[in-house]
């Protein structure tokens, strides 16, 4: 950086509330130019509330935004934040993957040039291909974006949106604004993104990096803000932070030493269920063991693979590698199938429920005897009533309400779906119940009833429970895994379970630690 | 036996009243209603014993075609090539039996049996290599008019046993021809299967939430690549009908009836159990469709009256499922 210049972008006091809910409580900061400056936060903690209020989504309530020491009108005119040089490389990136490379690259220009009939593709191509040497990047502008490797979608990405079209008339030094560019890439990728960032801030343009991942943040970022509750929590320069104050400063409690995670002991002999090399997916060479009883929680932050877990010992995705032993049984996991898995007393509630959990346009009497439709055969018929008596006592001993299973399952709350969901599989009990985002979508009430039923349910049998909710993790399990870029980083049990300790590990680095 | 009203009314709707009874019941009512109108309008010819001894039997393939097309439907597969291979089963009949010389009973096996083969080829090709059934089984189709015009020298081949004819037209029953009560009793196992078999339930949800399916352990694909496999067999047994209610087999009838039997099958979707494609519910689709176009001929409609009728009924038909469809989830 050269002597202090005007700060490329300079926030002020910004305030946003929705409907009484304060979002933003008055956020100070600035990026200078040629910074690459790191933005930090919990879920809830304004950060996007922040980036949409800067890409002119939302009308601040308060404060103000100066692009290179001018103020600018708020809320920001559409099309006046590309003008201001300020570009958004989102997480779902944008792109079309149909379309090659360059026409991705155009796409902007090709949605409203004015001249309507005429392109010449190879003068485009010949300017694609200087940019891309300009930034040191390999890229056939003819390839299909599907075919590209995840991380050159992202460099593509960032590059259309530092010098797409429409930015040759803009400022010199632009602000891109990178919002969890790599939640999704492999971590030896990462460091091609890396290198590209890197080569923005040397030329004098600037990059808000948009983060959960604390190591990506130490690693790339010049300074740091970290949000929390709306306000600013922490700002100032990366390298002379550590990790704790870090984490400290989102989670805003106070930080315990960290606990590593033991491998289970393999003669323990008293599990009922145990998985071993587990490789799906995001995850990979995972190893845990279930005791009878036992409620176990499995979080991380998004892109670290968590949910691929339940999934995978359900079934429902493909494992690459891995074992699981359900008693006296080992099954190779790469022959699983939901089919298999629910002829084990393996069974799933999906966090989708409408598309994986149960049929909305169907009653729910047929939704609850989905799984064992034969038993209602009898002398050749199917006697539909005794499904509808099957389906009416599970509604009463799972509280459904309306108590009519004629319903459609559709027609219900939230709540009430995913009571049915868990009755269509607690009614003949599963040897282990796997539960994905098992509250998502579901009121208060109806809430406290899951967790009963899933305590009741756990009992002689396991519960694995993958979730993003860490107050609902701390509420049901006994242990919590905790996963980081797709490996088990963290267990915490016992008093330590408390939903600031299961946030905090998630948002630690993947560094070894001893513990102490 | 469990009441058939408990099926019937699977959907006890909030606020009713009118409509509930009025949906399922909108079809036989118009039925009845063009019934009158016709014997109105033309007593002498409309209202005769004879009249509706044809109506009710002339189109018992179209029927058995309907009845196919529901099974992959219910699934939520498409099957295109269906009247096709009845189509090949009614010349494969003919060939055999006229140019060969190969006795009836076993032309009429083998028929059944390529058109099986048929169904096994389409569930291979879109089930387990994993092609959309739309494609697959449109190529299929067009693929299987090539061979019939190929194997009958692209003309009529006529003079079937009359063994066969006999069997299916010329004998009746309560003064129907008993091509008739087969596609009656062939409605009857259909609806046993799919309302009163674990089979049948299975293949309905495995239609409307492949996902849920999958993840509660039923086989999809098998019930996906049965379902095709069905369809094409009773492809076949429309052949059959074909063959034998004219004695002959020509290469161009049968995949002209492919349009009617979605138009009746989707028509029937609307009755019965409204939003569900059922066997009832083709069954009287394909006597509302015979009667409007005898009626309409008999007054002196040309007959490209036909290609009005059944254009415009598969259009209402799907507009109705749909939004019968659309007023359930918004429900």
């Amino acid at each position: 950086m050269t002597e202090p210049a005007a700060p490329l972008l300079e926030v002020v006091e910004l305030a946003k509330s929705f409907g009484g809910a304060q979002a933003l409580a008055g956020v100070t900061f600035d990026v200078a130019p040629g910074e690459v400056h790191g933005l930090l936060g919990a879920n809830g903690s304004g950060k996007s509330t922040l980036i949409k209020i800067l890409a002119g989504y939302h009308t601040p309530d308060g404060g103000s935004v100066a692009v290179r020491g001018e103020d600018v009108a708020l809320p920001l005119a559409p099309g006046l934040p590309r003008a201001l040089g300020l570009n958004f490389v989102h997480q779902d990136l944008g792109l079309v993957p149909s379309l090659s490379v360059l026409e991705n690259f155009l796409v902007d220009r090709i949605a409203t040039s004015r001249r309507r009939w005429s392109m010449s593709w190879r003068r485009e191509r010949t300017m694609m291909r200087e940019i891309l040497a300009r930034y040191d990047l390999d890229l056939d502008p003819r390839m299909p974006v599907g075919d590209l490797r995840p991380v050159d979608r992202a460099l593509l990405a960032v590059v259309r949106a530092l010098d797409g079209p429409g930015t040759e008339l803009r400022a010199a030094h632009r602000l891109v604004v990178l919002d969890e560019p790599t939640v999704f890439l492999p971590r030896e990728e990462v460091t091609r993104l890396f290198q590209l960032v890197r080569r923005v801030a040397d030329s004098g343009s600037s990059v808000l990096f948009v983060s959960h991942d604390l190591d990506e943040v130490r690693e790339i970022t010049d300074r740091v803000t970290v949000l929390r509750s709306g306000r600013v929590a922490l700002t100032g320069t990366t390298s002379r932070l550590s990790e704790d104050e870090l984490v400290e400063a989102i989670v805003g409690a106070r930080v315990n030493t960290a606990v590593s995670y033991r491998r289970p002991d393999p003669a323990a002999a008293d599990h009922v269920l145990r998985v071993t090399g587990l490789a799906a997916g995001l995850v990979a060479d995972i190893d845990f063991t279930a005791r009878p009883g036992e409620i176990i929680g499995l979080t991380g932050l998004l892109g670290s693979g968590y949910e691929d877990v339940v999934r995978a010992v359900a079934g429902a995705i493909d494992a690459t590698a891995g074992r699981l032993r359900l008693g006296e049984e080992t099954i190779e996991l790469s022959s699983w199938t939901p089919r298999r898995a629910t002829a084990h007393g393996v069974v799933l509630v999906p966090a989708d429920r409408l598309r994986e959990g149960a049929i909305a346009d169907l009653p729910v009497t047929d939704n609850v005897t989905m799984p064992d439709l034969a038993e209602y055969m009898h002398g050749g018929l199917l006697r539909r009533g005794l499904m509808t008596d099957r389906a009416r006592e599970l509604a009463d001993t799972y509280d459904v309400r309306p108590r009519d299973p004629r319903l459609l399952f559709g027609e219900l709350s939230g709540g009430n779906q995913q009571k049915v969901v868990l009755a269509k599989w607690l009614q003949h009990p599963p040897q282990v119940l796997l539960l994905h985002e098992p509250t998502q979508g579901v009121d208060i009430g109806a809430r406290q009833q899951i967790f009963a039923t899933v305590r009741a349910a756990a009992a002689g049998r396991v519960v694995l429970c993958a979730s993003s909710d860490h107050d609902q993790l701390a509420a049901l399990c006994d242990r919590v895994l905790i996963l980081r870029r797709g490996r088990i980083a963290a267990q915490i049990s016992g008093d330590e379970l408390t939903k600031s300790r299961i946030t905090e590990e998630c948002l630690r680095g993947g560094r070894e630690r001893t513990p102490s | 036996m469990t009441p058939v009203d408990d099926l019937s009314t699977p959907v006890r709707r909030r606020g009713g009243g009118f409509g509930r009874y009025a949906e399922p019941l909108a079809l036989p009512v118009v039925w009845v209603a063009i019934i009158v109108l016709f014997g109105v309008l033309k007593p002498a010819s409309f209202l005769t014993v004879g009249n509706f001894s044809a109506m009710f039997s002339s189109q018992t393939s179209l029927l058995v075609i309907a009845l196919a097309l529901i099974v992959p439907l219910t699934a939520g597969d498409y099957d295109l090539s269906v009247a096709s291979v009845a189509g090949l089963s009614a010349m494969v009949i003919a060939v055999l039996n006229v140019n060969l010389g190969v006795p009836i009973g076993w032309a009429v096996l083998v028929a059944l049996l390529v058109s099986l083969l048929v169904g096994v080829v389409n569930a291979v090709l879109s089930i387990a290599v994993g092609v959309d059934t739309l494609i697959i089984t449109l190529g299929m189709g067009t693929l299987l008019e090539g061979i019939v015009s190929w194997i009958g020298n692209s003309t009529t081949v006529s003079g079937i046993s009359t063994d066969l004819v006999r069997f299916i037209v010329r004998a009746q029953f309560l003064g129907i021809p008993v091509e008739f009560w087969y596609g009656v009793v062939l409605c009857l196992i259909l609806f046993y299967f799919m309302e009163y078999t674990p089979v049948g339930r299975r293949l309905l949800i495995v239609g409307r939430g492949r996902e849920v399916a999958r993840l509660t352990g039923i086989r999809v694909k098998l019930m996906r690549g049965g379902a095709l496999v069905t369809s094409a067999g009773l492809g076949g047994v429309g052949g059959v009908l074909l063959a034998g209610t004219t004695g002959a087999a020509d290469p161009t009838s049968a995949p002209l009836l492919l349009l009617p039997a979605f138009a009746a099958a989707f028509l029937g979707a609307t009755t019965i159990l409204p939003g569900r494609f059922s066997a009832w519910g083709c069954l009287l689709a394909v006597l509302f469709l015979v009667t409007g176009i005898t009626g309409l001929q008999q007054l002196g409609a040309q007959t490209f009256v036909q290609d009005l009728f059944y254009g415009a009924a598969l259009i209402v038909a799907v507009v109705l499922s749909h939004a019968v469809r659309a007023r359930r989830s918004r429900s």
